[in-house]
């Protein structure tokens, strides 16, 4: 195990090195000087020099290369170039944002996809089941970005307490607050501007969570332990809860680790629908002001924490499942 | 759905292709392809079956609410599904913002079937350093979420509808590459294929001739299923500015502008939006049926 944690880790640094060079070539060959975007029409020639020579735009692109990735090793992606600000310290400040609001979407798309997974196939062929087992087939399909459009104009426009943009306190912050001051408010602040953000990002995984519990639940309730369970007189829900669904929920959490990963992307159009101040949006915004530092530091760090991601995901099947063992 | 008319193609009589009984009795590839089909054949004909101009503004109807088929009892052609911020008619823009959504996915897929299929192949066949290298590069493709990866492309290579179906082909190469090559794998050792080498072929002949013969099922499957990952990254692509850029016609782009008249125009949103997730929806059923039908193995992965 301890060796195959290694392997990965090893390879995970040579993979996320070619990430590097990729964005880095991708900034690099964008089109538009960059110092003369950030100087204006009237710039000297002089200024837009000693401008170049600061950031190193003068010197060759395998160089500047280097000189980037080592910086970044040491933690500096460098200055943006329209807020004068460190790379490191923009991303850090957005990164727990995003992170946030993918981990949220997940806990909503488990909460309301298994339950319902299961009362489908518990209540097989009635209008609960085709009713959410259409819904489920919609909530694949739909774009989630346009889900969120619909949440707002549906919804957050006709529910007052619901904002329609924008971040509350952070969960830490809501949890202090409750923990030290018995401070109820910071939570609620925090649950009302997460939750149509967090519910339009979960949308597809809660369906497919859907999907898979009622499909898999039901072949797991046609094997012989089960009607063994049943042939005992146990009564019906403690086969299902008791013996049944546990082994049912293991394809379910395959498909939640390897779409965990998905989120952390999804959620760059979601968090330009609802303003949410997260990387995602910082990228956008960086691209359209041609913000070179910002966009390769935060495209790289987002690509960190996707590998990194996976790789907790890859490492958790062998706790949940003592099926699986890794040479 | 239920009553499609695959339930008619039952009965006894074993005329005809069999592959295509198969496909007809199962019912998400008949939904999907009645989808689809409906939807190109509105794309294709999309220029004479508008009810009005697309493109002509007119400020007296900004985001004018939508009118139905029947107004006081006469046919309506005027502004069925309201109107966009210019008083342009929302259903003559859905219909031609269909070309732009299938075109996408058709190129983008094609493109990344055409080096997914012959990477995948390759490095399946050769193995060795070059089965390591072009491994490695899907790796370094997959280890960035899709859509940030597109958006990093597009950024580069200057937002328009081109470079967002560069970034979207780009985007889905690896996963064709991966199944082709694991098929690829699987068959280089069949006794067929140690025949055919026997007889002399080259191996460019035994690789994309033979063996791929064999393999085009699963990469069927997922490049249907592919598509309706294109439309949607499109979609998003427009929708953030860096797809199709105006006067073009793209129902992400409709979403963008609808999203400054949330409040007092919601429709606008409302049909472009729905339009993609039916495309999808046509998309992911063919898919899932397809890979019912042809292919087992993928079903359980």
């Amino acid at each position: 195990m301890l060796q195959y944690v290694l392997r990965r880790l090893v390879s995970l640094v040579f993979i996320l090195l070619g990430v590097s060079v990729l964005v880095f070539l991708l900034v690099h060959l964008a089109p538009g000087d960059p110092v003369r975007i950030m100087l204006g029409e009237e710039a000297t020639v002089e200024d837009i020099e000693r401008l170049n020579r600061i950031y190193g735009f003068d010197q060759p692109l395998p160089v500047q290369y280097l000189r980037w990735i080592g910086n970044a090793l040491r933690g500096d992606l460098g200055l943006s170039i329209r807020q004068q600000l460190p790379v490191t310290q923009l991303i850090v400040e957005r990164m727990p944002a995003t992170i946030e609001l993918a981990l949220w979407s997940l806990v909503i798309a488990i909460g309301v996809g298994i339950p319902l997974g299961v009362l489908s196939a518990v209540r097989r062929n009635t209008w609960i089941d085709f009713g959410s087992m259409f819904a489920a087939l919609i909530g694949v399909a739909a774009p989630n970005f346009w889900v969120g459009l619909i949440l707002l104009s549906q919804v957050a426009l006709h529910v007052a307490w619901l904002p329609i943009g924008g971040r509350g306190p952070s969960f830490l912050d809501a949890l202090l607050a409750l923990v030290t001051r018995f401070d109820g408010q910071v939570v609620w602040d925090h649950v009302r501007y997460m939750l149509l953000p967090a519910l339009a990002l979960g949308t597809s995984i809660m369906a497919l969570i859907t999907r898979l519990t009622r499909s898999s639940l039901l072949e797991v309730l046609g094997r012989d332990y089960v009607r063994t369970a049943r042939a005992k007189g146990l009564r019906g829900l403690t086969v299902v809860y008791g013996h049944a669904l546990k082994n049912a929920l293991l394809p379910v959490v395959t498909v939640v680790g390897v779409q965990f990963g998905a989120l952390l992307g999804g959620s760059i159009v979601i968090e330009v629908v609802f303003s949410w101040p997260g990387v995602g949006r910082l990228i956008v915004n960086a691209i359209s002001q041609r913000d070179f530092p910002v966009v390769q530091g935060s495209v790289l760090m987002l690509a960190v924490v996707f590998a990194l991601v996976n790789l907790l995901v890859d490492l958790s099947y062998s706790l949940i499942n003592p099926r699986i063992r890794y040479g | 759905m239920a009553d499609m008319p695959a339930a008619v193609v039952v009965p006894a009589p074993r005329r005809g292709n069999p592959m295509l009984r198969k496909l007809l009795r199962n019912k998400n590839v008949v939904a999907g392809s009645v989808i689809i089909s409906l939807l190109l054949i509105v794309a294709a004909i999309g220029p004479w079956i508008t009810p009005m101009d697309p493109y002509r503004q007119d400020i007296w109807e900004r985001y004018a609410a939508p009118r139905g088929l029947v107004v006081e009892g006469q046919l309506n052609t005027q502004y069925i599904l309201g109107a966009d911020e210019l008083g342009r008619d929302l259903l003559s823009r859905l219909i031609i913002g269909a070309r732009v959504s299938l075109m996408v996915g058709f190129i983008a897929t094609s493109i990344s079937l055409l080096f997914g299929v012959v990477l995948g192949a390759i490095s399946g066949y050769v193995g060795g350093w070059v089965d390591n290298v072009i491994m490695r590069l899907m790796d370094v493709i997959l280890a960035l979420p899709g859509i940030l990866l597109a958006i990093a492309i597009v950024a580069a290579l200057g937002p328009n509808i081109v470079n967002a179906m560069v970034a979207i082909a780009v985007v889905r190469i690896p996963q064709i590459a991966r199944v082709v090559r694991s098929d690829v794998l699987a068959l280089r050792e069949e006794e067929f294929v140690e025949a055919v080498k026997a007889l002399g072929q080259n191996h460019v002949v035994v690789l994309f001739k033979h063996i791929l013969m064999n393999a085009w099922a699963p990469t069927l499957v997922i490049a249907t299923l592919g598509m309706g990952t294109a439309i949607v990254a499109e979609a998003a692509l427009s929708f953030l500015g860096l797809g199709a850029q105006p006067p073009q016609i793209s129902w992400g782009r409709m979403l963008s502008v609808g999203r400054e008249a949330i409040r007092s125009a919601p429709h606008v949103t409302l049909y472009p939006g729905l339009a993609i997730t039916i495309v999808v929806l046509g998309f992911s059923l063919l898919g899932d049926g397809l890979r019912d039908v042809f292919d087992r193995r993928l079903k359980d992965s």
